[in-house]
């Protein structure tokens, strides 16, 4: 479709995997990298990118935290004129947000150049960052998607979960109220989609780990939600919405006395099962919650026969 | 009819004018993304918007007006900053378009440099091991910021972890590796680099 890059017969775009992608959310970045691959677009990694310090830095030293985004945003400038793409929703928000607050106050963009020239660390320059759901949805297109789409939706009805920090506060990856992208591409699959007002709810993010009641009972109230709109799982777009609504659920059950069976996942990797991915490549196998069921989806009735 | 009433549920509301620190507010909204706080109008739509303001002490409303008057102790030992996880609902929804989540990051970074948390309380713990292993190799690990935060905050909660971490290692998803990126050097030097303010 848009081809920025001329000269270049497939679309190529840099790509930051950020710390998550390495372990709870590897499934994500599995998932994002084999989708891309079957769209034919190239991804290449930034090299030797740094840790975008999440929410802890901005706790601790706001200017460092914008040290570091700058670094990161440095590399992708001497990697090329490229998109840098993002999937983990804390790093995409840290690049944006130092953008943002560089070109906004004079003040921070004096101190994050000093420090990037006294470090002999070349100038940041002007990169566009963004996340895979924009990149699906504005370069490839949901019509795109329905016609290389090789295998159709056997699954349940799937409630569209969005999080937070992708969507707000800069309404990039999608609008801010009521994001419809991921529904768009996964309904141009085959999938039902529910209505789901808690679409953009927050999970509570590291609270599960550091106030622990408390980040269960959000994870719970959404879950509690998709049970009731009649979904029997959830797609996100976020490694850390995917972690806790998913590792969690046993412990509602000793909780709340209540069963929660219901496999959280990426919605990479169904459109990426869709366009032919195959289960390991896309780390489907890597869900805690509802393996039955997931079993039961990514299964083509040709391999459904090959083990009867 | 004071009598009825504990004296305690009094005096975390009741102030004085002596008791605010002006100074201190107008500090706080001098800061790069704070400056919206005083043209906050109450209107508590933020609070309405939170979906964490049900557990909190004071409502994200309350922060901004008890800020703004400068009670610099109520705000600081209050649980709300704490509980704030950063997910930008109040900042969309407010009509004066008020920086709220930021805000909150400037009242932790308070808290935090001022040592005002209970002790052994987890969030400043992990915030702070997460600023020291980024800065020694660039990266982190989930599994080892989990691990020190346990054993420096209450290093029983490992054992209501331990389940989560056999479903993760279960399904390749605890990674025990500790990169080091190869411009730490570069990084530790542009962190290190001398600051105007503090």
């Amino acid at each position: 479709m848009a081809n920025s890059t001329s000269g270049q017969e497939k679309k190529s775009y840099l790509y930051f995997p950020g710390c998550t992608m390495q372990a709870t959310g590897i499934a994500y970045g599995e998932s994002v990298r084999t989708l891309f691959r079957l769209l034919g677009l190239q991804v290449e990694e930034l090299e030797d990118w740094n840790c975008c310090g999440a929410t802890s830095y901005m706790s601790i030293d706001e200017r460092a935290a914008f040290v570091l985004s700058a670094r990161n945003l440095s590399l992708a400038r001497q990697a090329g004129p490229r998109d840098l793409v993002v999937p983990c929703t804390a790093c995409f928000l840290m690049l944006r947000k130092t953008q943002e607050y560089v070109r906004q106050y004079p003040s921070i963009r004096q101190e994050v150049e000093g420090a990037l020239k006294q470090a002999g660390i070349p100038p940041m320059g002007p990169v566009r960052v963004r996340h895979p759901l924009d990149v699906l949805y504005s370069d490839v297109g949901v019509e795109q998607i329905r016609a290389k789409a090789t295998r159709r939706w056997h699954g349940g009805r799937l409630a569209c979960y969005y999080g937070c920090q992708a969507l707000r506060p800069y309404a990039e990856a999608d609008q801010a109220y009521n994001p419809m992208r991921m529904d768009e591409l996964l309904q141009a699959v085959g999938v039902t989609t529910v209505d789901f007002p808690l679409k953009t709810k927050c999970c509570g993010g590291s609270l599960t780990g550091t106030i622990h009641p408390v980040g269960v009972r959000l994870n719970y109230i959404i879950l509690k939600e998709v049970a009731r709109r009649g979904a029997q799982a959830v797609a996100t777009m976020c490694s850390l919405c995917q972690f806790n609504l998913d590792a969690y659920q046993s412990e509602m059950r000793e909780e709340a006395h209540e069963v929660f069976d219901v496999p959280i996942l990426y919605f990479t990797q169904i459109l990426g099962w869709a366009l032919g991915g195959d289960f390991r490549s896309l780390g489907l196998h890597r869900g805690i919650a509802g393996r039955n069921l997931i079993g039961q989806w990514f299964t083509t009735p040709k391999e459904v026969e090959a083990y009867v | 009819m004071l009598g009825i009433y504990k004296q305690e549920a009094y005096e975390r509301h009741l102030r004085f004018q002596r008791d605010a620190d002006p100074t201190w507010g107008r500090k706080i909204t001098a800061l790069p993304g704070c400056e919206g706080i005083l043209t906050c109008m109450q209107c508590g739509t933020c609070s309405a918007a939170c979906p964490l303001s049900v557990y909190m002490d004071y409502t994200p409303r309350r922060i901004i007006a008890t800020v703004r008057e400068g009670f610099r102790e109520d705000v600081l030992r209050s649980q709300t900053i704490w509980l704030c996880a950063s997910c930008y609902a109040c900042r969309v929804r407010c009509p004066r378009e008020i920086n709220i989540t930021d805000v909150m990051y400037a009242l932790k970074r308070e808290a935090i440099r001022n040592r005002m948390y209970p002790p052994h309380f987890p969030i400043p713990i992990l915030a702070r091991a997460f600023f020291d292993m980024v800065k020694r190799r660039g990266r982190s690990t989930e599994f080892w910021l989990v691990l020190r935060m346990a054993l420096r905050s209450n290093p029983l909660i490992l054992l209501g972890m331990a389940k989560t971490g056999w479903h993760l290692w279960r399904t390749g998803r605890l990674s025990l590796g500790y990169e080091k990126i190869r411009g730490v050097g570069e990084l530790q030097k542009a962190l290190a680099s001398p600051r105007e303010e503090v």
